[in-house]
């Protein structure tokens, strides 16, 4: 049974949409899970040396000490990106499969996550390593292993976690609290902790206690489960509380009022749009490792200008280059009605410079690092309210990939928007205006520079015009296209 | 109204429409009958220009549908659930469509109004959002929309699918209502003979992309309709 089961979830990742999708999509999955395993397994190499290197102690004391923080974070991460099992279910439930069966394969099917098995790129050459420092071989493995049956352990952990938010919080503020008063050398855990890992090498017998833990959490899991799964309770489609929009104050705007007010109900009512929100806001903090001197690479005056736009355009980014995608799901209602392409992106570019607006506004607090470097945080407003509005639109327009916007699918699969023509974008978004910068500031100076932006910034804002007749174009030719898109 | 000529659409080397010549006047209600495959939605889907035609136009109120955007004012349509904004709220969606089609408040709480039957009260005033209600309510929100702002022609895909049977009635005669009182051009596809024979001026039949009886009601019989759905009938069209 457990193999029928299995087939069927192999169907279901190999026709999954981000699959068949394209070409260019599994090119980037595929360097993404490259990537992160590279990371991982040079970290797995080198964790002995480094330690060495920075002469931090005895380094399998050391590595025995931060284990608990890795698992810490791992459990924080998997919370934020790890995506649940519950889904699919459902059609099983009418089979004859015993409800146990169904349960534990979907409780086993997570093991084979790219969040269980990545560790093993770390703990397998790490063991190796320390093997040939000379530790005890079997010693070595039975410690590794015990290692990751408390990673796995994890997995299940979030899986409970994720359905009670308050014992998410806890977790947070227990590893973020302990991490940073050890930061702050106010208390230390690890010396406690490291000899509890320790044990595992010293008396292997001892694994039994993380098995049981493991086991322990799976067994919560399951029974967490199997009482949830019924229509009405953990498979339930939950009925939202709607949140109110205030009508009157769009209506004052005609047209655009009516379509700005759907899209803040978009954004307010839907978690894939809040998500790309919350990220747009987190780029505010990015000019922090520009203007404080944090990074020495950044110290060149022009990623001042890149900092600039970067610290402001949070918003553009996230948002408007998933313009039309966010309106997938009814593009057919939208294609059908009394609208015009104009209208529909003019409301679209309002919105992006309303947002810019506001991040400009929540950004003033870099004024504290001086009057200079507060000048470029405009500019780079400047730049991103006359240029990279409309420009944001025009690659969007190349992407056509249909938004779920009920799922908050946390997958790095899901960031399917890669187009080169929309890359290739990137370049009058980012690219144009740095590089005037440096040139300008190289042959006089910085003030001339950012008077170049501003200049640049106007002439891009009487580009708006062409750059919305190119955009529609594109809407024109690729309608059918993008209908079949969003409608697959 | 509609005019047709030479349409057809294909996927790969499989023709799913082929409609030579059709024309439809106006103020008729006008029934799309056929199998599942027969070509009904892309009929649909072709007349709103959501897809592209292999050969051959609609003209739709005097324009090319995929040349003009003309039409776009005067035809309202409910296929299916890509017509729903999913987070909005019932009264929220109703008012967009209505400020897209420049109608008033007072204007489209009258027009509502004739819809209470039809709602039977399950619609307005519940603080829901739309992608929360059950399918078949959330037809009836598609197909009150379509008629916000009196357009002269309203396409519905498969209304009376998924409707209760009171519903059901309501539909018919707010189509009925609104085709003598107004004067508004329906187009209807079924599954349900007899609600097309019940509700339409003219019955259309497709079997397979292909137009195979076009007829009036007041000429047809339901039994004769049923024929058309029988298997003598359906081996007998396979064969030719």
């Amino acid at each position: 049974m457990l193999l029928t089961l299995f087939r069927l979830e192999l169907k279901s990742i190999f026709r999954a949409p981000t699959w068949s999708q394209n070409l260019w999509m599994r090119i980037l999955i595929v360097f993404a899970i490259l990537y992160f395993a590279l990371i991982f397994i040079s970290l797995g190499v080198g964790a002995y040396f480094i330690i060495e290197k920075l002469e931090l102690g005895e380094p399998f004391t050391v590595i025995n000490r931060y284990i608990l923080y890795y698992l810490g974070f791992d459990l924080i991460f998997r919370y934020m990106l790890q995506p649940m099992p519950v889904t699919d279910v459902q059609p099983l439930l009418y089979q004859p499969i015993p409800k146990n069966g169904v349960v534990h394969f979907s409780l086993l099917k997570t093991l084979y996550s790219f969040f269980n098995w990545s560790h093993l790129l770390l703990l397998i050459p790490l063991s190796i390593v320390l093997m040939t420092k000379g530790q005890q071989s079997l010693n070595t493995l039975i410690w590794a292993g015990g290692v990751y049956v408390l990673l796995l352990t994890n997995n299940y952990l979030n899986i409970i976690i994720n359905q009670k938010t308050a014992i998410f919080i806890v977790a947070a503020i227990l590893v973020g609290g302990t991490a940073g008063l050890q930061y702050f050398d106010l208390f230390d855990l690890t010396p406690f902790t490291q000899p509890l890992f320790s044990a595992i090498y010293a008396h292997p017998l001892s694994i039994a206690v993380p098995l049981l833990i493991a086991l322990g959490s799976y067994l919560y899991a399951f029974s967490h489960f199997k009482a949830q799964m019924h229509l009405d309770t953990g498979l339930a489609k939950k009925t939202e509380k709607t949140i109110a929009i205030d009508q009157k104050y769009f209506e004052r705007f005609g047209k655009l009022g009516l379509l700005l007010k759907n899209d803040v109900a978009l954004i307010v009512r839907n978690k894939r749009a809040r998500m790309a929100v919350f990220a747009g806001f987190f780029f505010i903090f990015y000019g922090l490792l520009f203007f404080t001197g944090a990074i020495e690479a950044y110290d060149g005056v022009y990623w001042r200008v890149f900092a600039g736009i970067f610290v402001t355009g949070g918003f553009l980014f996230s948002f408007g280059q998933y313009v039309p995608s966010w309106d997938s799901s009814y593009y057919s209602l939208l294609m059908t009605q009394n609208l015009t392409y104009v209208e529909y992106l003019k409301s679209k570019y309002t919105l992006i410079q309303v947002f810019t607006a506001f991040t400009t506004l929540l950004s003033s607090w870099y004024i504290v690092f001086g009057w200079d470097i507060f000048t470029y945080v405009l500019i780079g407003a400047l730049y991103n309210m006359s240029v990279n509005a409309a420009i944001v639109l025009w690659g969007g327009a190349y992407v056509r990939t249909k938004i779920d916007l009920t799922s908050s699918k946390k997958a790095f699969g899901d960031k399917n928007a890669f187009n080169y023509k929309s890359l290739l974008l990137t370049l009058p978004k980012i690219a144009l205006p740095v590089g005037l910068f440096a040139l300008v500031d190289y042959f006089l100076g910085a003030t001339a520079a950012k008077l170049s932006i501003v200049a640049i910034s106007l002439i891009g804002l009487s580009l708006k015009p062409w750059i919305f007749r190119r955009v529609i174009a594109i809407y024109k030719k690729e309608k059918y296209q993008t209908l079949k898109a969003y409608r697959s | 109204m509609i005019h047709v000529a030479n349409l057809s659409k294909s996927y790969a080397k499989n023709t799913v429409l082929s409609i030579d010549q059709l024309d439809l006047q106006a103020g008729e209600i006008i029934g799309l009958v056929g199998n599942n495959g027969a070509g009904k939605t892309t009929f649909f889907s072709l007349l709103l220009d959501l897809i592209k035609p292999t050969t051959g136009c609609i003209e739709n109120q005097g324009v090319q549908v995929d040349q003009s955007e003309a039409w776009k004012k005067e035809t309202a349509a409910f296929i299916d659930e890509n017509f729903l904004i999913g987070y909005l709220t019932a009264e929220e969606y109703f008012d967009f469509i209505a400020g897209l089609r420049g109608v008033s408040s007072s204007e489209l709480e009258a027009l509502l109004s004739q819809f209470h039957p039809f709602f039977n009260e399950e619609i307005l005033g519940n603080k829901k959002y739309i992608r929360d209600y059950s399918k078949g309510n959330q037809k009836k929100i598609g197909i009150a929309a379509a008629f916000i702002g009196t357009p002269q022609l309203v396409i519905l895909d498969e209304p009376f699918a998924n409707l209760d049977p009171r519903a059901q009635m309501q539909l018919q005669k707010l189509l009925k209502h609104f085709n003598s009182e107004k004067g508004l051009s329906v187009m209807v596809s079924s599954h349900d003979l007899l609600h097309v024979s019940e509700v339409c001026q003219r019955i259309l039949i497709l079997n397979k992309g292909l137009l195979v009886k076009d007829a009036r009601t007041s000429d047809i019989t339901l039994d004769a309709l049923r024929a058309f759905f029988s298997d003598e009938r359906a081996e007998e069209s396979e064969a030719s």
